[in-house]
């Protein structure tokens, strides 16, 4: 049987804080705005398929950003592309999430010298929660990176505004 | 053919058209008039004995002594020969005669040469940027082009 029916034998009632409740709720199913930027995506892809298997932290690809709780900005931000991921952010409801991968969107990467191009980090134009490092960063990274997220949003507080 | 004889055609055939030639490298090359470049354009691409179906590549290149060139390396699928032109023009005027109409491949990359050099392709049908946004200033693959400060209130260098 479950976790949950050998906790609970006969009883359906239990006390939580309703903080908690929330917090259980939004990191368990932190849907993901669908889309890539660079070779990073491709490491993104692979996290989605069966390998790695990102559903398994709630995560689901949406194709709007009006359902996506969280951004994974995966690739080189030209800064062409910068405006419509203002955009994109923008349009995400509240509480959301932005995770940078990849060096690229951390800080410009092998184009911070003579990328006259790339913006030198995302989080020039968007607020970042999660820096993932690599070139491009393994799956597994980017898994890490999810928790640490999950990590911070469990620790979330609906009076105390996190920074 | 060999690039000698593709030589001595254009030279019969257009005279002062022919700039500058360079035949023991590797990839002979024929430099000819920016402002002729669609007639010859033509006439290797509809000669049975050229018959330059292919245009391989269309670059752009800033020789930093006040010139720009553009270089088109062209392939003939019936005969299976080569030849490179260049056309040489000047930073103050950089017009060279568009070959869109000859290779449609030429379009995009005309229009890129255009975003990256500033070279103006005359006759072209939508010379237009291709990479960078249509409102950036510059041409960024210039020797001489500096990096702005701020693009659109976002901070461009490190």
């Amino acid at each position: 049987m479950g976790l949950l029916d050998q906790r609970f034998e006969n009883g359906n009632v239990f006390v939580t804080s309703l903080e908690n409740l929330l917090n259980w709720a939004r990191l368990s199913s932190l849907y993901q705005m669908q889309f890539g930027l660079a070779c990073c995506a491709i490491e993104m892809m692979a996290a989605s398929a069966s390998d790695f298997d990102i559903m398994r932290f709630g995560i689901i690809p949406r194709a709007t950003p009006r359902q996506a709780d969280v951004m994974f900005v995966a690739g080189t931000v030209t800064l062409k592309m910068a405006s419509r991921i203002k955009r994109l952010y923008d349009q995400m409801a509240e509480p959301r999430y932005i995770i940078s991968m990849g060096s690229c969107a951390n800080c410009g990467g092998p184009y911070w010298e003579h990328g006259y191009h790339v913006l030198k980090g995302v989080d020039r134009v968007i607020p970042v929660d999660v820096y993932v490092p690599g070139c491009p960063p393994r799956p597994e990274a980017l898994l890490e990176g999810i928790i640490k997220l999950q990590e911070k949003v469990r620790k979330e507080s609906l009076v105390k505004k996190s920074a | 053919m060999t690039a000698e004889e593709i030589l001595n055609t254009l030279k019969a055939r257009f005279g002062d058209a022919v700039v500058e030639s360079k035949l023991d490298v590797p990839q002979p090359w024929i430099s000819l008039n920016p402002a002729r470049m669609k007639e010859v354009a033509e006439v290797l691409h509809d000669d049975p004995s050229t018959q330059f179906d292919t245009l391989m590549c269309l670059s752009g290149i800033d020789y930093n002594n006040g010139k720009l060139g553009v270089v088109y390396h062209l392939f003939s699928m019936v005969h299976r020969h080569k030849i490179v032109l260049k056309a040489i023009c000047t930073k103050e005027e950089p017009h060279v005669q568009s070959v869109t109409s000859v290779w449609a491949t030429a379009n995009w990359h005309e229009r890129e040469a255009f975003d990256m050099y500033g070279i103006v392709f005359d006759e072209h049908p939508d010379l237009r940027r291709i990479l960078m946004p249509y409102d950036w200033e510059g041409h960024p693959l210039r020797k001489d082009y500096k990096v702005p400060e701020y693009y659109n209130g976002m901070k461009v260098p490190y």
